[in-house]
């Protein structure tokens, strides 16, 4: 696959789901099981994400800057810091890190 | 001259405006960290700009960029279906603010196309009708222009900066989904899903090719949506908290 073919098929995909909210009969999507599903699917894929992110070199387990970094940013979202600000701030962490080890 | 409960309306529409402009410009914002990840993943500026314009989701689109980052190409397929499982959520989404936007085809797909979380969130915290379509329709249309110009800025920086890790960018990227994910914490199963997600993708990671073990790890939340293990009772579509 080239990189455009991943960027339009997964663009095609995201907004195909959109579109499908607007023609799918409401019954069959807002089942409870089916809207708590997709609710909780949500959650684990950026689970996930966060921890092949912040753990995951190619298919070896590493723990270096990111880690703490990760933690500073829970730490401002716990304290109601803005997006933009917990993502800088774990950015700096992690590059003042490896510029001192 | 206006009844009352016009007025009221009238009240409300622009109170749905400000906060439409509010949430938006905030949203805005972190596009610059989406352009940057994006093009330090390999992608290039058009195809940074074409994720923001088409897929227009935030959690999608920093999923590609993060399997992309961590897979490469090889890792496409995964990359695909971790935006679409994300994207999900939109459908739900869309049945619960079609009946606000007004009809016509053109309009609908207008609609659908800027239907995320927080056109959706700021739309269904309104309390007439009106209030409900202008929050949606000013939310969603400053989001979008000040997400594709943010992301455009953010890969022009990413494109110069060169070297990712000493930016500390990798980190970055999970600080990202870290802050799309906080405000869906609230409850116990979300919590008790998200452990185990995390779990299970980082225990996968050595065995299998990049990008697999995060659509593995969606399993979790099959396996708890369908039980409502740790939930609380039956309930209709959730309200569009969190970010994009």
């Amino acid at each position: 696959m080239t990189v455009w073919q991943i960027v339009l098929l997964a663009s095609i995909a995201c907004l195909a789901l959109k579109l499908a909210g607007y023609l799918v009969p409401a019954r069959v999507l807002a089942r409870p099981t089916t809207a708590r599903t997709a609710d909780l699917l949500t959650v684990a894929l950026l689970a996930a994400l966060i921890a092949v992110q912040t753990l995951a070199a190619g298919t070896r387990i590493e723990i270096d800057a990111r880690v703490p970094a990760l933690a500073v940013a829970a730490i401002l979202y716990a304290l109601k810091a803005p997006f933009i600000v917990a993502v800088l701030a774990a950015a700096l962490t992690a590059a003042g890190i490896r510029l001192l080890t | 001259m206006a009844e009352p409960a016009d007025e009221a309306a009238a009240l409300e529409s622009r109170s749905a405006a400000r906060t439409g402009w509010a949430v938006g410009v905030a949203t805005a914002t972190y596009g610059v960290s989406f352009g940057a990840l994006a093009v330090a993943a390999g992608l290039d500026v058009w195809q940074t700009c074409v994720l923001s314009l088409v897929m227009f989701s935030g959690g999608s689109q920093f999923a590609v960029v993060g399997v992309l980052a961590a897979g490469g190409v090889a890792a496409g397929p995964s990359a695909i279906a971790s935006a679409a499982l994300l994207g999900a959520r939109n459908s739900l989404y869309g049945i619960r603010v079609k009946p606000l936007v007004g009809s016509g085809f053109w309009r609908q797909v207008a609609a659908a196309w800027i239907t995320i979380d927080e056109s959706t969130a700021v739309a269904t915290a309104q309390q007439s009708p009106r209030a409900r379509s202008v929050g949606f329709w000013v939310t969603g249309l400053v989001v979008f222009v000040g997400w594709n110009l943010t992301t455009l800025v953010g890969a022009l920086i990413g494109d110069s900066i060169g070297d990712v890790s000493a930016w500390g960018l990798d980190a970055a990227a999970a600080a990202a989904f870290l802050g799309l994910l906080w405000p869906r914490l609230r409850r116990l199963q979300p919590v008790v899903v998200a452990i185990g997600a995390a779990v299970v993708a980082t225990v996968l990671t050595p065995w299998l090719q990049p990008g697999l073990p995060v659509l593995i790890a969606a399993a979790v939340a099959v396996v708890f949506g369908v039980t409502n293990l740790f939930g609380s009772p039956a309930r209709e579509v959730d309200d569009g908290g969190g970010a994009a």
